[in-house]
């Protein structure tokens, strides 16, 4: 492999320490909520093994929970994770010439929030050594801390259990929070999304709406109200 | 209700979400120009996540209340810039410790 970047494998891998550590606590969290909701041990690992996303994770948790449609988990799961098709787009620009084909498709398995912006702050280019290295810790963090998740999950006691359920959203939280309280562009997209979340959730005749669908047209109208009144800035 | 067994909905979630990150990684070779779209893209994982949260937080643990302690825990640590690990231990501490005291009341 001619790596033509500068950047290592041993730097992927200390790069990916952080992610590694996040992932563990944050899938830890899905893990105890796919037991709860009644999936197998099994189960939990292997959504998290084949999708590694929490969002789209806990919204396909939640449909098939509901015994939802396949349309219904379509449709959310392309919507929840559109984000990723617009970093793996402005990733293809970092890429350097070791990237073949047959390589990207496998970089592009590990495409998340955490991985694309460790990446895509790079100086120069990115070779498939470095991304591989990303990538690896993660991917373990994540499926490890669904195995402990569940595990710990069917273990631990009921009352410990039901509490640990808002874990996944208290990240969230902590996720939306702080760049919601800074920009105003992420707090409309928030508070409508949110707003009309609710809305849906509790009035009585929009209550035939399933949750897949629910996060698909609140956040789907977040964003681009927020984008009608705040077009971003070019960052580049 | 569901008559697909479980392995369908985990292969269908796993190959929709597999396609949207790699396709773009393989086909695209060009940048988004929409201010809009790239706008809409930007700001979408934090409305994602707000609609994901509410009200669904409110029924996560065993009560209104106890969700309701926790979901604040959450905000002001949030707020004052915690980790997500602290946030969230702490967000369950607070629900356990709600639930724990409406079971002895």
């Amino acid at each position: 492999m001619n790596d033509l970047s500068e950047h290592t494998l041993y730097e992927g891998l200390k790069d990916g320490i952080p992610i590694f550590l996040g992932y563990l606590s944050v899938s830890f969290g899905f893990g105890v909520l796919a037991v709860s909701k009644g999936l197998s041990t099994f189960a939990a690992v292997m959504i998290s093994l084949t999708n590694v996303t929490s969002a789209g994770q806990l919204a396909g948790l939640e449909i098939v929970a509901a015994g939802g449609a396949l349309i219904e988990l379509i449709c959310a799961e392309c919507v929840i994770n559109l984000r990723y098709a617009l970093m793996s787009i402005s990733l293809t620009q970092k890429l350097d010439s070791t990237m073949s084909v047959p390589r990207r498709l496998i970089c592009g398995f590990a495409v998340t929030d955490e991985i694309f912006a460790v990446a895509y702050s790079k100086t120069g280019s990115v070779g498939v050594r470095y991304f591989y290295s990303l990538m690896s810790l993660p991917l373990l963090g994540w499926v490890m801390g669904t195995l402990a998740g569940a595990l710990a999950g069917s273990l631990m006691p009921a009352s410990v259990r039901v509490a640990l359920g808002i874990m996944l959203y208290a990240m969230f939280i902590a996720i939306v929070l702080p760049p919601a309280s800074k920009s105003r562009a992420v707090f409309t997209a928030c508070a409508v999304s949110a707003g009309v979340s609710v809305l849906v959730a509790v009035l009585p005749a929009l209550s035939f709406i399933d949750s897949g669908y629910r996060v698909v047209v609140s956040a789907v109208l977040g964003a681009a109200v927020s984008a009608a009144l705040y077009p971003a800035e070019e960052t580049e | 209700m569901r008559n697909v067994p479980l392995w369908v909905y985990i292969a269908v979630m796993a190959l929709v979400t597999y396609a949207i990150r790699a396709l773009p990684f393989v086909l695209v070779r060009s940048r988004i120009r929409s201010r809009f779209v790239r706008s809409f893209l930007q700001y979408m994982p934090y409305a994602v996540l707000s609609a994901m949260t509410l009200p669904a937080v409110f029924s996560s643990t065993g009560s209104a209340y106890s969700a309701a302690a926790g979901c604040a825990a959450a905000v002001v640590l949030a707020l004052k810039g915690k980790s997500l690990i602290v946030t969230a231990l702490a967000a369950c501490a607070c629900a356990y410790l709600v639930d724990a005291l409406i079971t002895v009341l």
